[in-house]
């Protein structure tokens, strides 16, 4: 009897499954693009690529469509370019560089998104990703992933050895550093050897002392470096990176401390600085190289702000361009803009997005809600990494361009005209090609 | 009737092969003619992978970044006028002029000295094994052997361990008094800007150093009391969830064993250490004025090894690790050699009365050297084409001071944003370079087959 109820509830069970999952697939257009093979280019690999998986088999159990998903890593780029000029563009791509897209849709390799699409991003997102999808006055790109570079992550315990709270103000944030100090560890740790993490700390402080316009402006290479703005922002930067004790290691210390280094040097043991600026995947470096918890012993705190400024983010994130002109990658597309991708991956963890319409309860805790909410709290005033938008020649090569002048420059912080000087020799290089 | 049909025709064959005044060319294999079908799928294999992309990067190197238009000689002006570039060059020199010619000293020496003994096969193979290894691989691994951090880096590891075989580390190491305490930083230690007389307390507030790390028996620091005769004071470490600074908070404690000197024009007059409560007396100074100093012994930091990996000593360091991997392939091909070398010429130089070392200056390395210098020439070539360990090894802050032509070239081409013009251009120099070692090694082969 009591057999005969297990199996029964099995099968209730299996039953009820077998509708929820019927009820996704079926949609009104039911499997129309079966048949029809879909492929999609991007940077991620390992767990990111199992999560972006899932989201591409919710769009095959809704249209029926095929999709093969290739990691193509840091060599993104490399790879797109030389299969767009060998002929064999990708259906769809996910591009974190958008001078990358303005290349490609200067090239014409690019299809402008559908008015479907179109609206999809413009109901669901800031009127600033639609602009930053925008190319040559059309939209080419959803913004499908964003990344939050705006937090400063520190060590709970750190700070309460010395009572500090969260500073909200650059003037606090030195001052909480100073008292730091005095328990015998750095204010923070800069991982300096990667150059991408100081043009992230130029970039917020920037963007806080000269205002959204004037980065733009930056951006576009429409003021120089030379500007009084960008001085500005080298000499407040110059206030931290300027006191060898507020900076673990010092300068020449920093330079040799990468990245990972960085954050380890925040929340491992023994534990030498008590804060560590970065984005928000700072979260997923502390929880597989250190024992400390996300969200108890390491928190975060917005980039402070600088002179007053109003609460604004730097972003990064992966724009989903399409390559090809088919029925099946258009209806990508459209599934990438709809909140029901992003929910998708969401639930999965490690994933923001600029999609204000994932339920928050979606993120699976309070870290990710809250860094999402900075995101499209900052609404308009979210700016995209200005070396992302740069010729890469300036703002993605190791070792030259803007990374290494801001590694000169936290080598030594005094010379500010110096760093200048170098920024924008090496900018109008890059910029006039 | 069949079978005897048949037969004439093969007859004829046989007798044909033999027959020199037949149409078919005596010396097989000099005939053009029946050269060009055997040597058709080699020439398209060549053609395809190595003439196509040679002419092709030469006539790439005159175009510019998109391809379209033609820039001359553009490319090249950029390059020898690009600093990145002269750099790599400079490097490209110095890896030229030191490696090469080590691994190919080592692998002799390690040759000549494995030569007979009884586990020669075995230690050349230990020695050979690096080059099992892929290059890039290496590169991680030297990248840690040689990082700063002496938790991790095992070559700072030893400097630090031998360091401090020598010399004690210091009790607190990094503290220092409070900015608003009226001391002056010099070589010497940390001393007071005001003098004090006897029968004053002074108070030393110290920061910089972890509460947690104080001697467990030190105890809460308090002001003592004054005594006309003595020179007096309290030296402590001023943190506390808040606390005032520079004043003596509860549950602040006393800073134990510090070494305080009262220095009188210059001079030190007294010496003393502090007690659990931090506290330090000078009993028998006599009247006057005395500054007070804090001894740098006390503070001195951890000697943390090198910066191995800094713009300094980076290219020394990658070549060392060059050198680990390509000692073993030195070793191989000059053992080969040696085993080559007539036993007789080494006996009657020994007949002669001549010594080891006489034997190894005058007989072995002349006999040796046409070895000697295939493997120094493989070397350079090897050398000028060296990448991975250069990408891997430097961190990026200092790639660029360790950059060297073939590194360059990628970046170039790949790295920022794809001018593979200018990449081109690189690459035919890199190959003009390469081009004056491969000629010597291919007329070498020629000679030693002739």
């Amino acid at each position: 009897m009591s057999r005969l109820k297990v199996t029964a509830a099995l099968v209730a069970a299996i039953g009820t499954l077998a509708a929820c999952s019927g009820g996704t697939t079926a949609g009104p257009e039911g499997k129309a693009l079966s048949g029809q093979t879909v492929e999609v280019v991007g940077t991620w690999s390992g767990d990111e690529q199992q999560r972006f998986e899932q989201v591409l088999s919710a769009f095959k159990d809704k249209t029926g469509a095929e999709v093969r998903y290739t990691p193509a890593g840091d060599e993104l780029p490399t790879v797109l370019q030389t299969r767009v000029q060998g002929g064999t563009p990708p259906s769809v791509a996910l591009v974190a560089q958008p001078g990358l897209v303005d290349q490609l849709q200067q090239a014409g390799s690019l299809i402008p998104l559908s008015p479907d699409v179109e609206k999809l991003v413009g109901d669901h997102n800031a009127a600033v990703w639609k602009k930053l999808g925008t190319f040559g006055g059309k939209l080419y790109g959803v913004y499908f992933k964003a990344a939050n570079k705006s937090t400063v992550w520190y060590s709970e315990k750190a700070f309460g050895q010395v009572g500090a709270e969260p500073p909200k103000t650059w003037e606090d944030f030195l001052a909480v550093g100073r008292a730091v100090v005095d328990t015998g560890q750095a204010a923070v740790s800069v991982g300096g050897a990667d150059g991408w993490t100081l043009t992230d700390w130029f970039e917020n402080v920037y963007l806080r002392t000269a205002g959204p316009d004037n980065y733009d402006k930056l951006a576009k290479h429409e003021i120089p470096w030379t500007d009084p703005s960008v001085r500005k922002a080298l000499e407040t930067l110059a206030e931290l990176f300027g006191d060898p004790r507020l900076v673990e290691g010092g300068g020449a210390g920093a330079l040799q401390t990468e990245f990972p280094k960085s954050v380890i040097n925040v929340f491992g043991e023994p534990p030498k600085a008590a804060m560590v600026f970065e984005a928000d995947f700072v979260a997923s470096v502390i929880s597989t190289n250190t024992k400390a918890k996300v969200g108890e012993d390491a928190k975060f705190f917005k980039f402070p702000s600088i002179g007053g400024s109003e609460d604004a983010v730097v972003a990064g994130g992966d724009v989903a361009v399409q390559l090809k002109d088919d029925a099946a990658s258009t209806e990508l597309m459209k599934f990438l803009a709809s909140p029901e991708a992003g929910r998708v991956w969401a639930r999965l963890g490690g994933f923001l997005s600029p999609n204000k319409d994932i339920p928050a309860a979606d993120y699976p805790d309070d870290v990710t809600r809250e860094l999402v909410q900075q995101l499209v709290d900052a609404g308009d005033n979210v700016r995209f990494d200005m070396s992302d938008l740069a010729p890469a020649a300036f703002g993605g090569t190791k070792g030259a361009g803007e990374w290494k002048a801001l590694q000169d420059f936290l080598a030594n912080p005094a010379d500010v005209e110096a760093t200048v000087q170098r920024l924008e020799s090496e900018a109008a290089k890059a910029y006039q090609k | 009737m069949t079978v005897a049909a048949e037969k004439p025709p093969a007859g004829s064959r046989a007798g044909r092969g033999r027959s020199p005044n037949l149409a078919v060319d005596p010396t097989p294999g000099r005939s053009p003619r029946q050269a060009v079908p055997f040597l058709v799928p080699a020439l398209v294999l060549l053609a395809a992978l190595v003439i196509y992309p040679l002419v092709y990067s030469l006539v790439r190197s005159f175009f510019d970044r998109s391809g379209a238009s033609f820039v001359g000689v553009g490319n090249y002006v950029n390059l020898f006028t690009d600093p990145r570039t002269l750099t790599a060059f400079k490097n490209n020199v110095i890896w030229v002029v030191v490696a090469p010619a080590l691994v190919t000293g080592l692998g002799l020496v390690f040759a000549v000295l494995t030569e007979r003994i009884r586990w020669a096969t075995a230690f050349r193979l230990v020695l050979f094994m690096p080059m099992a290894i892929s290059l890039f691989a290496s590169g991680i691994i030297f990248r840690l052997v040689y990082e700063e951090d002496p938790n991790q880096g095992v070559v700072n590891a030893v400097v630090v361990g031998v360091h401090d075989l020598f010399s004690d580390p210091s009790p607190y190491p990094g503290a220092q008094p409070r900015d608003g305490a009226a001391f002056t930083a010099a070589e010497e230690g940390f001393t007071s800007s005001q003098t004090f007389t006897p029968g004053t307390a002074v108070t030393v507030p110290l920061v910089g150093f972890a509460p947690g790390q104080i001697p467990a028996g030190a105890s809460s620091a308090s002001l003592p009391p004054s005594d006309a005769r003595e020179l007096r004071g309290v030296v402590w470490l001023d943190v506390s969830v808040g606390g005032r600074s520079g004043a003596l908070d509860r549950g602040e404690r006393g800073v134990p064993g510090l070494a305080v000197e009262a220095v009188r024009d210059g001079r030190v007059v007294g010496r003393t250490t502090t007690g659990n409560d931090g506290r330090f007396t000078f009993p028998d100074l006599g009247a006057g004025d005395y500054a007070l100093r804090l001894a740098a012994s006390n503070f001195a930091l951890p000697f943390r090894g090198l910066t191995w990996l800094g713009p300094s000593l980076i290219t020394p360091v990658i070549i060392s690790s060059w050198i680990w991997i390509m000692t073993g392939f030195a070793i191989t091909f000059i053992a080969a050699g040696l085993a080559a070398i007539p036993r007789d010429a080494l006996e009657a130089a020994r007949v002669d009365g001549a010594t080891e070392w006489q034997v190894f200056r005058r007989v072995t390395v002349p006999l040796l050297s046409p070895v000697l210098l295939v493997v120094f020439v493989t070397l350079v070539i090897n050398v000028l084409k060296v990448f991975e360990l250069v990408f891997v090894i430097a961190p990026g802050s200092v790639q660029e001071e360790a950059n060297v032509l073939a590194l360059q070239m990628w970046q170039v081409s790949f790295g920022t944003g794809g001018d593979q013009g200018a990449g081109s251009a690189l690459a035919v120099v890199l190959f003009l370079l390469v081009a004056p070692a491969m000629l010597f090694n291919i007329r070498r082969f020629r000679r030693e087959q002739s």
